[in-house]
């Protein structure tokens, strides 16, 4: 296999929240075009690695590099979420967190911000280059509706939305931040198979059409076995395990890890 | 039907018992006699039975209105088709322009006076507005901006002779300017806290300002304030109250203007949104610091500009003017008239400002009206008097590119 670029490189991440250490020295890299997959039993840490990683929380120990495609490497310890998803790193989130009370256009417009410029004086103004922003704006986030298949409810707000569609949509709207890389946290959660099958091609979709990088946290194994390769294991905090699909399959830290009190039972 | 009215019944029946003492016995302690007004009885009895059935009436409705939306086929009302129809809105724009203009010529110069204070509260509405209904932030001491805009017109008025021409937009930055100090600290807050906080400095501001005798007068206030100019024309009362009308006018129809360019524009999408989800706006990348900062020192520029043309309206400041009471109302505008909504703004201006002084009979229980009606908006119109409706958006690029596809 040839050397891919490296685009997020996470080196002995740890996190501690008073006297518990929720993150326990992790590192993990993801490449350009591959789809990485962080998964673990409830509470392993693996929401605390992507808050840390995107900027919500400041993580305790640890690197969070992030190579970007002219070749320079950032720093994104400390720094604001908004930050972070300006040097191109954008998350969904495990819990939705559409803006209900705008439209599902409006949605994925929000995603926008941090790639336009006009500010309140120009607001006001609205002259020719703002208009045409305006307009950029709007078909480059209705051809995202399209992508994932919302386009017919652009109009519609976004809390009257059937669940599937509420995930999908927050995926376009973290697309409409032009990332290098994507961080889908638990995206199958609560789908029906069917959901979960469409957005499995969702996914690869993404990943191969528009080149981005996917590092995805998930507990639906037949999503995470069929589309993502390496495969990242973690549970109280600690890395266990990472690996190829199979390999992870036969790793027995793993097994024991998910299956463990059944075994002793 | 038959189960609402016994409910009524029952209603009614408890409200005589409750009000018995009250109502119908009086103790006449001259004559020392015990009169029995049992008439009294029947009015409470038709009354509270009547004010029920509405009651559960109007209950009913809403619940049946909103089993019709959760089937999915919500049905818009004729007010807002109406209000979608652009050609409409234009003609109604233009009307009401009309009607603006030539007010003071038709009505009487009492009448104008009035129309000067609701407009100024239309104006503090649409201010507020920006921070409380686009943006989220709920500021409980909002007529602090409106003190320092007054005050800083005052007092240079007083001190410097600056005109008011001058002092128009310098109150405006002012207050602006105040609102960006006060935005720095509380930037971390949210809800509650940061409503508590905002009251806070509310207070301080008028305590500030009865208690600083040497610089503001304390509470003796700032009085023979010029009047707003005009090339140097001598104007008598009449003509100077139409003139400041017009002033108002001019300043609602710009802040009208400005608002409704800023909510459909980048700006405003991130106001909303910081509005919506404070931790999935940041994680958009959207600059929490910078939105929340835009959105309070935009509210305050609009309360310090209608402050100046306040203190020169009324000629005499003092600070009961900036008291809690003119924010609470303020507020209340806002929520009445629907979060965001700029049109629900101003209509919640005029009605909360205009019925008690037409309402003078009344003026007594003017408090007890404006409780009941707020309690009842909440239960039956959370929204304000009319929900806000987003814009919608064309995209022509999709239909050009399946034009070309299609040959």
């Amino acid at each position: 296999m040839a050397e891919k670029r490296k685009i997020l490189e996470v080196k002995g991440l740890t996190m501690d929240f008073g006297g518990l250490r929720a993150v326990d020295s992790v590192s993990l890299v993801v490449h350009e075009g591959e789809i990485a997959a962080l998964i673990g039993p409830n509470g392993a840490g693996k929401t605390t690695f992507f808050n840390c990683v995107t900027g919500i929380y400041t993580p305790t120990k640890g690197d969070v590099l992030l190579h970007s495609k002219t070749g320079e490497t950032r720093r994104l310890n400390g720094l604001k979420p908004n930050r972070v998803t300006e040097m191109g790193l954008a998350r969904t989130f495990q819990n939705i967190r559409l803006f209900s009370d705008m439209t599902v256009l409006e949605n994925v417009m929000i995603g926008r911000h941090c790639r336009t410029k006009s500010g309140i004086f120009r607001s006001i103004i609205r002259n020719k280059s703002v208009r045409e922003e305006e307009q950029q704006i709007v078909e480059t986030s209705y051809a995202l509706l399209k992508k994932v298949g919302l386009q017919d409810l652009a109009n519609e707000f976004s809390k009257n939305l059937p669940y599937g569609a509420q995930r999908r949509l927050e995926i376009a709207r973290a697309m409409a931040t032009d990332p290098d890389l994507l961080l889908l946290d638990e995206p199958a959660a609560g789908m029906n198979p069917q959901e979960t099958d469409e957005l499995d091609k969702l996914i690869c979709k993404i990943s191969h059409e528009d080149r981005i990088a996917i590092l995805l946290i998930e507990h639906d194994m037949k999503l995470v076995m069929n589309i993502s390769d390496p495969i990242y294991v973690m549970e109280y905090g600690k890395k266990i395990a990472e690996g190829s699909p199979q390999e992870i399959k036969d790793n027995p830290k793993v097994i024991e890890a998910y299956l463990g009190e059944e075994t002793e039972a | 039907m038959l189960k609402d009215l016994k409910q009524s019944l029952i209603i009614s029946a408890w409200f005589v018992f409750l009000t018995f003492p009250l109502m119908a016995v009086r103790v006449n302690t001259t004559e020392q006699l015990v009169e029995w007004r049992l008439i009294n009885m029947l009015y409470v009895a038709v009354a509270s039975f009547g004010l029920s059935y509405v009651w559960r009436y109007m209950l009913a409705r809403k619940q049946a209105r909103k089993q019709v939306d959760d089937n999915g086929n919500e049905k818009p009302s004729k007010a807002s088709l109406l209000m979608e129809d652009m050609s409409f809105r234009y003609k109604a724009m233009g009307v009401l322009l009309v009607f603006a203009l030539v007010f003071p010529l038709v009505f009487d110069t009492y009448q104008v006076n009035i129309m000067n204070l609701a407009l100024i509260y239309v104006v503090l509405g649409l201010g507020l507005n920006i921070s409380v209904g686009l943006a989220g932030l709920l500021d409980l001491g909002y007529i602090a901006f409106f003190g320092v805009g007054a005050y800083s017109y005052g007092l240079l008025n007083h001190y410097f002779d600056l005109g008011f021409w001058t002092i128009l937009p310098v109150g405006g930055i002012l207050s602006c300017l105040f609102g960006v100090v006060l935005g720095f600290p509380i930037l971390r807050l949210r809800g509650d806290y940061l409503a508590i906080v905002t009251l806070g400095f509310g207070m301080i501001f008028q305590i500030v300002l009865q208690n600083w005798s040497d610089f503001t007068m304390g509470m003796a206030g700032i009085s023979k304030i010029a009047g707003p100019g005009l090339f140097g024309f001598d104007m008598n009362i009449t003509g100077s109250i139409t003139y400041i009308y017009y002033i108002m006018i001019g300043l609602v129809v710009f802040t009208i203007l400005i608002t409704m360019r800023l909510r459909n524009s980048r700006v405003g999408r991130a106001w909303i949104a910081l509005r919506e989800d404070e931790i999935a706006c940041v994680a958009m990348g959207i600059d929490m610091a910078r939105t929340k900062l835009s959105a309070y020192a935009l509210g305050a520029f609009w309360a310090g500009m209608i402050g100046v043309l306040f203190a020169a309206k009324q000629a005499y400041i003092n600070p009961a003017s900036f008291g809690f009471m003119e924010s609470a109302i303020v507020l209340s505008i806002v929520v009445l008239g629907g979060m965001g909504s700029i049109l629900g703004v101003i209509l919640g201006a005029f009605i909360l400002i205009l019925m008690p002084e037409y309402l003078r009979a009344f003026s007594e229980y003017r408090m007890l009206v404006f409780g009941a009606a707020m309690v009842l908006m909440m239960i039956f119109r959370p929204q304000g008097l009319i929900s806000n409706i987003r814009q919608k958006y064309e995209y022509k690029g999709n239909d050009l590119q399946e034009e070309i596809e299609n040959g």
